[in-house]
């Protein structure tokens, strides 16, 4: 059901656009229907991902996120990276990786109830900055950290 | 009875009412930006939302790429929870493949 809300919401902001393309004939339904975020995600810059998932690129340093991630990853393919927000009011984290192909790597929308603290592991295919983006009370906060790697991740 | 998930494996623990949850995923996660030994790209599979609800409401929503690790692990924690409560995580990858499983949150042992 929240799947459905969701795809609804997303729709509506792009309504209009998408309701000419459809009829254009320019998307397939399938693409329609994903709620996922390409413009952000399939970004190959930073600041273009940020714009695409956020439709800013304006963020302030915070020492209130907390980006834990190792100084030197072994294995590119797997880096565990915890990003802990005492921000009030947290309303989503992003993680993106600067060298990446397409920096941004996952990003987490949480509820009023859910803690500003999210655990992942994700694949860095060089050394890099690791970025989190943490939006809370409608404002960009960020912090980063830079990981060494020995073997990339990302098939190189 | 809860609909348990052969791809989605949960480790999961309550405390002063806030869960945590610890969920590890299979799932190739393929970027599409690699490339096999004979030079050809392999397709893109990878899960590109993935949510946890609990008593109604949705408490992670994750959007993902490809660049994060095969087999997924994620921990987040969520206040309100009690012992013996089922969550329920659900998620979709690039391809239209999807999985959801229903896990209850043992009570502590005491």
């Amino acid at each position: 059901m929240n799947h459905h809300r969701r795809i609804l919401l997303k729709s509506t902001l792009a309504a209009s656009a998408t309701g000419m393309a459809i009829s254009a004939g320019l998307l397939t339904p399938k693409a329609v229907l994903a709620a996922w975020n390409a413009s952000a995600f399939e970004a190959k810059s930073v600041d273009a991902a940020l714009t695409g998932a956020f439709g800013s690129t304006s963020t302030t340093e915070s020492d209130k996120i907390k980006l834990s991630a190792p100084d030197v990853a072994e294995n590119g393919a797997s880096v565990t990276v915890t990003v802990k927000s005492s921000l009030p009011k947290t309303e989503s984290i992003s993680i993106l990786v600067a060298e990446n192909a397409q920096p941004l790597t996952a990003s987490f929308d949480l509820s009023p109830r859910t803690e500003g603290a999210i655990t992942t592991n994700i694949k860095m295919g060089k050394s890099s900055d690791v970025i989190a983006v943490v939006k809370a009370n409608g404002k960009l906060y960020t912090t980063k950290q830079q990981v060494k790697v020995t073997i990339g991740g990302c098939g190189g | 009875m809860a609909k348990t998930s052969s791809t989605i494996q949960v480790r999961s623990s309550v405390k002063k009412g806030v869960a945590t949850i610890k969920c590890l995923v299979s799932h190739p996660m393929e970027t599409g930006l690699r490339k096999d030994k004979k030079g050809n790209l392999i397709p893109a599979k990878f899960i590109q939302n993935l949510t946890c609800e609990h008593s109604g409401d949705t408490v992670l929503d994750a959007e993902l790429n490809g660049s994060v690790s095969t087999n997924p692990y994620l921990k987040f924690a969520f206040s309100g929870a009690n012992d013996g409560d089922t969550i329920k995580i659900s998620w979709v990858d690039n391809t239209g493949e999807k999985d959801s499983g229903e896990f209850e949150i043992p009570t502590r042992r005491r």
